[in-house]
């Protein structure tokens, strides 16, 4: 946590740091902490966002550190039983305890965010380089990128899971799918402006070959815009991953994630509310967590 | 102003024409033969081969692409595999569910939506735009089905104000039809209120600082006519555009919160052709509502002329 708010923290321009001798390590030591302190002021959302974030990732890594059991224990005697000393989230039909699931459902969550996010920022700025650069694909290309965003998102990714098997592998393809073509066209609009510019004539009348001039110019520029689309498609690709789960058409019922849980508690909303209530205020706390550090970042980053 | 209307229409065909190949398209992507896939777990090589045929995939390709434009230009979109009805009569029987639920959480959303907005925008930086700025980040990372659920438990399981679940048709009265959609459409219409507000609060703060804002009140206007008439006014493009491409948002949603709810809308049609495979219904489900979505930010743009004048087509 700290590191990366003092990574984050180098990059904020500010006042010029105090200089500082060798002799007085104690005040360099005071200045990094002034500077986070500075940070955090200027920038609480997204110190927040990561705060939590980072105490939900925590979670789900060291699962079994967190006084939890086995989440797939089923003690039929207990089965549907409210909250209390022994199982703080109460238990499920089958006598599982929800604490248990909610904690290593996290694990579900995060990494079909984080991949998501990334797999679908990678293939859809390659894609949107070469489309963004080759005119003659241009027109066509974004003809059907027009056609694949008119289809809704969740719809698209109910329709091919509705032809693969249920696996986490298959989810974060059926919700990478539907994002490539929205961040090909950030990538694309950045691409027809940047290519006009003046630097990329230079590199060009120097002799630069197109794979070096989107390497060394055009990229760089679209890195910041990137980390932040990344992060909103983190949050999304969360919840996508809950609904899918929740309607049956996502990660399969032997590994626990929020969404299958609480599909699992759907029958007994009036009999035991708790199965769903804890799972959901876990996902709605992870995704808000996402966007407020999306928030931040475009705050910081100074994007549009 | 016709001939534009009509020149954007036919400007949507090559766009529905890449949403049906995709549409079509899926099948063929995913890994495995579809006939295997959809005749499930315990068919027998009869069964995959009276899919095979019936869907035309023993056909080459191009000639299954060619059949399938065909047949959807024509307005047929198969027969469901499960029911052997015609598609497009199982869409016509659940489109009234869907299309009151999106309707009303549409209504509730923007009559809400912007005068939050607007307020915020106002009062920048104060108590009130803090708490609808909270409130927008908030409501958009809220997970729609959980928000049912809770809300049904207060309102239907603890208070019995509301039913829990159900849908009445509204020939049986407006009052059983809307007391059925009250929860499932506030559910609904949370995630696009907050997307709506927020936007409205930007576009305002815009319009704002403008000179001509600066006059309306110097001149002694009261504040609600010179947020209205001139500011909300001008401020309008960005909304409307908004509301058009938050349209997906709400379908989405709405496939979670039929079945939340247990309406009988497009939602749980398409959840259960996913679990029992019936591929047509799913693809003609997707076709009809990308149809609409198109449509829905084809009025959008429409309505720009009637926003700004200035805007000639």
């Amino acid at each position: 946590m700290s590191s990366s708010t003092h990574v984050l923290g180098a990059d904020v321009p500010g006042p010029p740091p105090p200089v500082v001798s060798a002799r007085e390590p104690v005040a360099e030591r005071l200045s990094a902490a002034a500077r986070a302190a500075r940070f955090v002021r200027r920038q609480p959302t997204l110190v927040l966002g990561l705060i939590v974030l980072a105490v939900i990732a925590a979670g789900g890594v060291f699962a079994p550190a967190w006084w939890t059991g086995d989440p797939l224990e089923m003690r039929p005697v207990e089965r549907l039983s409210a909250p209390a000393a022994g199982h703080w989230f109460g238990t499920d039909n089958f006598g599982r305890d929800v604490y248990t699931r909610t904690i290593y459902g996290t694990r579900v969550s995060l990494i079909v965010g984080a991949t998501v996010a990334i797999a679908s920022v990678v293939l859809g700025t390659t894609l949107g380089l070469i489309i963004g650069f080759y005119r003659r694909l241009d027109a066509v290309m974004m003809r059907v990128m027009d056609g694949l965003m008119a289809i809704p998102a969740i719809l698209l990714a109910l329709a091919l899971m509705a032809l693969m098997k249920a696996s986490v592998r298959n989810v974060i393809i059926a919700l990478v799918i539907p994002e490539i073509p929205r961040v090909i066209r950030v990538v694309r609009a950045s691409v027809l402006s940047l290519r006009e510019h003046t630097m990329v004539e230079g590199a060009r009348a120097l002799g630069a070959r197109t794979p070096r001039i989107l390497a060394r110019y055009i990229l760089p520029a679209l890195v910041a815009p990137l980390i932040v689309q990344a992060t909103f498609i983190c949050a999304s690709a969360i919840l996508f991953e809950a609904y899918l789960s929740f309607l049956g058409a996502g990660t399969p019922p032997h590994i626990p994630s929020w969404g299958n849980i609480m599909a699992e508690g759907k029958t007994y909303v009036q009999l035991a509310f708790w199965i769903i209530l804890f799972p959901g205020l876990f996902l709605a706390l992870t995704v808000l967590a996402v966007n407020l550090v999306g928030d931040g970042l475009r705050e910081t980053l100074d994007v549009r | 102003m016709l001939p534009e209307i009509f020149r954007r229409l036919v400007a949507t065909i090559p766009v529905m024409g890449v949403v049906a190949i995709a549409v079509f398209a899926l099948l063929h992507v995913t890994p495995g033969d579809p006939a295997v896939i959809i005749a499930g777990d315990y068919a027998t090589a009869e069964d995959i081969a009276k899919i095979r045929s019936k869907l035309g995939l023993d056909q080459p390709f191009l000639t299954q692409v060619g059949i399938w434009l065909g047949r959807i230009v024509r307005g047929d979109l198969g027969t469901s595999i499960y029911s052997g009805l015609p598609v497009s009569t199982l869409i016509s029987q659940r489109a009234e569910a869907t299309i009151a639920l999106t309707l009303f959480a549409m209504v509730i959303s923007v009559s809400v939506a912007v005068p939050l907005g607007v307020l915020a925008a106002w009062k920048k930086g104060s108590l009130i735009d803090r708490v609808v700025m909270v409130f927008a980040v908030s409501g958009f990372s809220m997970p729609t089905f959980w928000l049912g659920f809770v809300l049904v438990y207060v309102f239907a399981v603890s208070f019995h104000w509301l039913p829990v679940q159900g849908f009445q048709p509204i020939e049986r009265g407006a009052w059983p039809f809307l007391r059925h959609l009250i929860l499932p459409a506030l559910t609904l219409s949370l995630v696009y209120m907050a997307l709506i507000a927020r936007m409205t609060r930007a576009s305002m703060l815009g319009v704002l600082n403008e000179d001509y804002i600066r006059t309306a009140f110097a001149k002694g206007l009261a504040p609600r006519g010179v947020l209205v008439r001139h500011a909300l006014k001008n401020a309008s493009l960005p909304i409307v555009t908004i509301i058009g491409i938050g349209f997906a948002l709400l379908i989405g949603g709405a496939v979670v919160t039929e079945s939340v709810f247990a309406l009988p809308g497009l939602g749980r049609l398409t959840v259960d052709a996913i679990i029992r495979r019936d591929y047509p219904v799913i693809q003609g489900v997707i076709l009809v509502v990308s149809g609409v979505y198109v449509l829905i930010n084809l009025v959008v743009d429409m309505l720009y002329v009637v926003l700004d004048p200035r805007i000639r087509y």
